[in-house]
């Protein structure tokens, strides 16, 4: 099994960070690796086990499932269904902590997975680096504006 | 009604620096300005789970808490309080530290639930969030800033620094790279002018499998008892200093580089005199990378070779780890260059990195092509060993001067004194360490290592990177010839 660990402190409040991540179908609105997003079989967005079926900008098509969501631990689980990263048993988490010193909250992004072997730096560093330290940097520019 | 208090902050250090002063159960009264004095009952440790710390506050309260969880994984521990003459009733508190992997600092997460007295919530929860974990904060980060006891000097002993824990990769015995054992180990606190190094890039050299091999047992004894750790240079962050160490300080990111090997493990002690701190823009890989063979190229060339413009160089393995840094340094400094490699892979790496002549040869044939191509050489840097002996000879020209840095094919069997004066030839057998045997000496070779990289002269090292535990594999990669550049172990 392989984990990553990416986070990092953004500097908003973790109820203003939660908001824009919080809606499993928004990827696209946030994420800048994200071309398009949609939920299958008309679920609201929301409902635990829902799909989530999307393409990366390089014109990778990824299925992810929802299977957990929580508005009092601000965190959200998947795992993937269908890509073409070569990643099995793929379950992420995305969670925030409010930090109480300052408006700004803790990000933790992870995921264990397998893989072939010898597979296994470029995956860390495509998921580690490529997609979450990318999300986060895109929510720290994005709060930095305001 | 159980009252509940949160506090969190960020730290601007690495977690392990906050960790090893948060893990001592009986650090408090070192950096936790509230804390007059604190001990651990019946001589226990104070990472013993179970222990007790009883201790005073300077407003006279007295407390005593056991330690209920330490959890190094998780950087947790988890703590209640047994007796106490503040009206805390089933207090319990727990510290959570986790990385900011963006910028290499701490998230640091401290919460509690406790009971009180009717009516004196509010004031119980801003003494435990304001008095105890705010000011905590606040100090911790003095303590880290200063390293220093906050109390006035000799009041009490300086904080005394525990084991912290570690990962090596142990030598029972000598022979192939099946003999490495990862294990779980300790690192003692730092003695005086040592430093302690959170190590995260560890350099993979020729030498490592000499020692290995069991060729230079002098330099590493092993024993089933007394393990032997291989590895000459690493690169990582400061976790503590001991005393008379002035030239370092705790969270400095650097490297070293040594003569007694143990560089393959997660958490190390070395002499301050070894470690130098490492500029902004060289990161641990390429330190680790580059230390031990860029600084090897900077004597060999500068002091022992004396190669300028002109010099006729024959570099042996010239797309290896060391001839690849030779052959661009020293066509920069205006030398005739000249290597052999055992492939034509490693022809054309050979020549990007400013070989002019490359000869690619398996069965160490070399000496009538370099006749050919410059009338023999200078200088032969030569990492071949014995059987290349009698080729490098024929190689050489006159007042030429062959530099044995290694033996890839074997030991070098002793030289006929008479073999030389034929030619007028000189033979150097050097050992880099030697030539970065003081600290002015060392800093002065890497500042010329790092404004060689910068200035492009050096090309930025390819890097095979390889997990610690799996040290083997990166020592079977090069024994297999196959690899090129420069291998390391990720910690």
């Amino acid at each position: 099994m392989i984990k990553v660990y990416t986070s990092s402190v953004i500097d908003a409040g973790a109820d203003s960070v939660w908001a824009r991540i919080r809606d499993f179908n928004a990827l696209p609105l946030w994420h800048p690796g994200i071309a398009d997003s949609r939920i299958e079989n008309n679920e609201p967005s929301d409902r635990v086990g829902c799909i989530r079926h999307f393409h990366t900008r390089d014109g990778g098509m990824i299925r992810e499932r929802l299977l957990a969501l929580s508005d009092y631990d601000f965190s959200c689980s998947y795992e993937i269904l269908e890509s073409p990263m070569g990643v099995e048993h793929y379950v992420a988490t995305l969670k925030l902590t409010p930090v109480t010193d300052g408006n700004r909250c803790f990000a933790e992004w992870s995921a264990e997975f397998d893989c072939d072997e010898g597979r296994e730096r470029e995956l860390t560093d495509t998921i580690g680096t490529g997609v979450f330290q990318t999300g986060f940097d895109a929510l720290k520019r994005h709060f930095a504006r305001r | 009604m159980l009252q509940r208090v949160v506090r969190s902050t960020v730290i601007d250090a690495p977690i392990e620096l906050v960790w090893a002063v948060i893990r001592d159960f009986n650090s408090h009264d070192q950096w936790h300005e509230a804390v007059e004095v604190s001990r651990i009952e019946r001589g226990e440790r104070s990472d013993q789970v179970g222990c007790v710390r009883s201790f005073t506050l300077r407003d006279g309260n007295r407390i005593r808490e056991q330690l209920l969880t330490l959890d190094e994984r998780e950087h947790k521990s988890t703590y209640c309080i047994v007796e106490a003459t503040v009206p805390l009733q089933r207090y319990v508190a727990t510290v959570t530290l986790k990385p900011v992997t963006d910028g290499n600092r701490t998230f640091w997460h401290w919460e509690s639930t406790f009971a009180t007295p009717p009516g004196r919530e509010a004031e119980l929860r801003q003494m435990v969030a304001g008095g105890v974990y705010e000011a905590g904060f606040e100090c911790l980060r003095r303590h880290l800033r200063t390293g220093a006891d906050l109390r006035s000097p000799g009041a009490a002993p300086m904080p005394v620094a525990l084991p912290v824990p570690s990962r090596q990769v142990a030598l029972r015995r000598y022979g192939g790279a099946e003999v490495m054992q990862p294990e779980a180990s300790e690192c003692p606190a730092p003695r005086e002018g040592e430093v302690r190094i959170r190590q995260r890039a560890i350099g993979v050299n020729f030498i490592d499998i000499y020692l290995r091999r069991g060729w230079i047992p002098p330099m590493l004894p092993v024993s089933a008892d007394a393990p032997g750790v291989l590895g000459m240079e690493a690169a990582g962050s400061v976790l503590d200093v001991g005393p008379g160490v002035t030239h370092v300080m705790p969270g400095d990111r650097v490297a070293y580089l040594g003569p007694a090997p143990g560089a393959y493990c997660s958490v190390r002690c070395v002499p301050a005199d070894w470690v130098l701190r490492l500029p902004a823009g060289v990161e641990d890989d390429t330190a680790a990378a580059l230390l031990l063979k860029g600084l090897t190229a900077d004597y060999l060339l500068r002091d022992l070779g004396r190669v300028g413009p002109g010099t006729r160089l024959l570099v042996h393995a010239a797309a290896g780890g060391v001839g690849q840094l030779v052959c661009a340094w020293a066509r920069r400094l205006g030398a005739r260059v000249i290597g052999t490699v055992s492939s034509e892979d490693k022809a054309a790496i050979a020549r990007a990195h400013g070989c002019e002549h490359v000869i690619v040869t398996r069965d160490y044939r070399f000496a009538d092509a370099v006749q050919q191509a410059c009338g023999g050489a200078d200088v032969v840097i030569d990492g071949l060993g014995d059987a290349a002996r009698e080729q490098n000879l024929a190689a050489l020209a006159r007042r030429g001067h062959w530099i044995s840095l290694g033996q890839a094919s074997g030991a070098l069997q002793p030289i006929d004194p008479d073999a030389l004066v034929a030619k007028s030839l000189s033979f150097s057998r050097p050992v880099v360490f030697d030539y970065v045997a003081t600290r002015e000496a060392l800093a002065e070779r890497a500042a010329r290592l790092w404004a060689a990289l910068a200035d492009g002269t050096l090309p930025p090292p390819q890097i095979e990177r390889h997990a610690l535990d799996a040290a083997a594999d990166a020592h079977a990669r090069l024994e297999s010839r196959r690899s090129t550049g420069a291998l390391i172990l990720v910690a």
